[in-house]
């Protein structure tokens, strides 16, 4: 997988300096979370790993230059659609994933490229999906919104829907007793509908392993959250389900939390929410400009003072974790991915017009798909 | 650039006349000598005259045309009320700007995101006696208030015995294909509502039907769901009169009369078919007689038979999947009355049986040569 791959080649570049150039780990201080229900939180401190701290910072690079491809390739029309950014909130899934093992369970909304990357589809495919050609990971018939991998259930258009799904997979995860947990999440807006409440009645009922992350991005397409929401404080809106409030632009915060959450869950004890506040550089979606509810200083001083990738950059430097210029020699390995994986977006072929038909049923023997003539049908092969 | 060539391909399909689509569409066709076509919609917007008996009228576009009921609602109905999710700045489709600057924050105001409680919420304001409009976003996401619109607005006036009604609710939508929709915002669910006694929906195909149809709505003393076209919002564009003017709900309307074969469609569609007409005579001489239908529930009944009592033939045309879709409930009553003055079967030109594609949008929506085709063997039947 691709970035076990630059780890070698960073090793390679590594092994011809003076290993005493760089230290293999250090401490870090991490914003105390607030509790809800809880008599004590996640640590207020992190170690971080040259070899993690690398890894995340090319994940989150690779993400953010992906989201800024996409934004370039939907404004040559070559994605069409929807199209929704992940730019701002990386730390968001790259310190999730940090946290959970590849046989956990995930799913979110349709802010999902970051998450489809993280769980494990190559950045190839997921530009090819957003393209509409065959080579991508839903072959071509999900676009933007839904794309899936290995136990991550997407991408769901329809917003609030994804939580009780959510819960059911945690169900699962309990009935199966394999020790697995679930990540549903939803944002600031979702938050306010009526299924996440019934599927909280039940989580907490059953004591399902399943952890409840709200990404707060503080709007809700074009809503702000003191306009949407009688209470902001999306952490103790589960009342009997225990909440923590994260850093969401501190991967580390964000690793800390989801560890303490996912053993919370695992030994038992039931399901546990987490708000993670975050902030998103686009707007709500490509055909949101993004300023006309929020100030351009204000994003401004977001991507100053608390952009995801300049604060790990900032840690790792200052802590001889690394230097400068190896991670702009990771910039430019991931700025050639995203080249080459852009590349094949644009050249692949779109999915045969068979495809229109397939995977409405599972069905043997393929069936035939009605449609406005009588003449024009397409074999459904499930 | 894949761009250009898709939108190419997509006009020479277009252009190169009827017959079965074949797999190799998207290999390299003769490129178009008319002028720029990129994306080219399934249909043109054929606008209506200028209407003379309602006063001065505006050049509006559909969000135009919405936007000057509600004004003229608000201004005349001081319980009338318009909410739902980003309406105050107004609407993700422009269809209440200025209504909040003009009328306050108390009568344009902002629901959080959900569809159940907005519904719900509609019906209690309708309950009490106020004039409710509510909006859901898009009608793909109407499915959350299914409940509340089907078992509880419907159902109010017939269970306590006209005691109670929510007969002053109103719920609008954007609805249908729109070129880039995808799954979740192209869908048309008129079907799904044609169920169920007690509600009325109703579907324009023009900013002038637009701004009565949806004064009727309101006016009218059952819950109602109007659906808009959303592709027309923009490119729909007549003149409209500023002063409200009613267009009364279950009665179809013949835009052009014919002798050999009706067709019946609504809102987006009705374009398409008013096309295929237009060929039919061109090519086979045949001559059609097109009706719009505006109101699904309750249809008229009337109209569409007695226009297929003189034709003999009926071609029924819709976006939605084929199966269970309004022309079903069309194509049956009319087998029932007309069954000796049918000369063919009741053709019926609609989406295919699958979720509303994320890129198959060009084969999957019924245009115009699917229509004409399905007119070719009816008349040859």
């Amino acid at each position: 997988f691709d970035a076990l791959d630059s780890f070698r080649v960073s090793r390679v570049v590594v092994a011809s300096r003076n290993y005493a150039d760089f230290a293999s780990e250090a401490t870090f201080d991490i914003k105390k979370c607030d509790l809800h229900r809880l008599e004590e939180g996640p640590p207020v401190t992190a170690v971080l790993t040259r070899e993690e701290g690398l890894h995340y910072y090319r994940t989150m690079q690779t993400i953010r230059r992906m989201e800024l491809k996409s934004d370039q390739l939907y404004k040559q029309k070559i994605i069409r659609g929807f199209c929704h950014l992940y730019d701002g909130q990386e730390a968001c899934c790259v310190g999730l994933e940090a946290a959970i093992n590849p046989t956990d369970h995930l799913i979110t909304a349709y802010r999902a490229h970051g998450y489809a990357y993280t769980r494990g589809t190559a950045v190839r495919e997921i530009l090819a999906e957003l393209t509409g050609r065959k080579g991508g990971c839903a072959k071509g018939k999900g676009g933007s919104m839904h794309m899936y991998a290995h136990n991550f259930y997407g991408g769901n258009g329809i917003v609030g829907a994804q939580v009780p799904l959510g819960a059911g997979i945690a169900l699962a995860c309990k009935y199966f007793g394999k020790d697995e947990i679930c990540l549903t999440l939803y944002g600031d807006g979702a938050a306010n509908q009526g299924q996440i409440f019934e599927t909280y009645n039940m989580a907490a009922l059953w004591k399902l392993p399943c952890i409840f992350i709200c990404e707060n991005n503080r709007y809700g397409m074009g809503t702000s959250v003191e306009r949407a929401a009688a209470s902001t404080d999306y952490y103790k809106r589960g009342d009997y389900i225990p909440g923590i409030r994260v850093d969401g632009m501190d991967i580390l915060c964000v690793r800390e939390a989801t560890k303490f959450a996912a053993e919370h869950c695992r030994s038992g004890k039931g399901p546990m929410l987490m708000e993670l506040q975050t902030y998103r550089y686009h707007g709500h979606s490509m055909s949101d400009p993004g300023i006309s509810y929020r100030t351009r200083e204000e994003i401004q001083e977001v991507r100053s003072k608390s952009d995801p990738i300049t604060l790990l950059k900032d840690r790792m430097v200052n802590n001889s974790l690394s230097s400068v210029e190896e991670l702009k020699e990771i910039d430019v390995e991931v700025r050639k991915e995203i080249e080459e994986a852009a590349q094949f977006a644009t050249t692949d072929p779109e999915p045969p017009l068979e495809e229109l038909g397939n995977h409405i049923y599972k069905n043997e023997p393929p069936f035939e798909v009605r449609g406005p003539s009588q003449w024009i049908k397409y074999k459904s092969v499930g | 650039m894949a761009a250009a060539g898709l939108g190419l391909c997509r006009a020479a399909v277009l252009a190169s006349g009827p017959g079965p689509l074949r797999a190799g569409v998207w290999g390299r066709l003769p490129p178009l000598a008319a002028g720029p076509r990129r994306y080219a919609a399934h249909f043109t917007f054929q606008p209506d005259a200028e209407p003379s008996a309602h006063g001065q009228t505006q050049k509006m576009n559909l969000f135009q045309s919405i936007t000057s009921a509600l004004d003229n609602t608000l201004s005349r109905d001081p319980t009338a009320v318009i909410f739902g999710e980003d309406v105050a700045f107004g609407g993700v489709f422009r269809c209440t700007v200025g209504l909040r600057d003009k009328y306050g924050k108390d009568r344009v105001f902002n629901t959080p995101l959900c569809e159940q409680g907005i519904v719900g919420f509609g019906i209690g304001v309708a309950v009490a006696g106020a004039t409710a409009i509510a909006e859901i976003q898009f009608a793909d996401y109407i499915f959350p208030a299914f409940d509340q619109i089907v078992n509880e607005a419907a159902k109010y006036r017939y269970r306590s015995g006209d005691l109670f009604n929510c007969g002053s609710l109103t719920i609008r939508a954007p609805w249908g294909c729109v070129g880039h929709g995808a799954l979740y915002h192209s869908q048309s669910p008129e079907a799904f509502f044609a169920h169920c006694p007690g509600i009325k929906v109703v579907i324009p195909r023009s900013p002038l039907q637009a701004k009565g149809l949806l004064l009727s709505c309101i006016e009218d003393k059952n819950p109602c769901i109007f659906f808009e076209p959303k592709i027309l919002y923009r490119a729909a564009v007549e003149q409209v009169p500023v002063e409200p003017y009613y267009i009364p709900l279950s009665q179809a309307e013949v835009l052009q009369e014919g002798s050999d074969v009706t067709l019946v469609a609504w809102g987006t569609q009705v374009h398409v078919i008013r096309e295929v007409a237009t060929m039919a005579q061109e090519k086979l001489g045949v001559s059609c007689e097109v009706i719009d239908l505006k109101t699904i529930l309750p249809w008229d009944t009337e109209a569409v038979c007695k226009s297929v009592v003189k034709t003999g033939r009926l071609l029924i045309s819709h976006e939605a999947p084929l199966t269970g879709g309004f022309a079903s409930e069309i194509s049956s009553t009319v087998q029932e009355e007309c069954f000796l003055n049918l000369e063919a079967p009741i053709s019926r030109v609609c989406g295919y049986d699958t979720p509303f594609p994320h890129i198959f949008e060009p084969f999957y929506i019924p245009d115009k040569w699917k229509c004409y085709d399905a007119l070719r063997k009816m008349i040859n039947y």
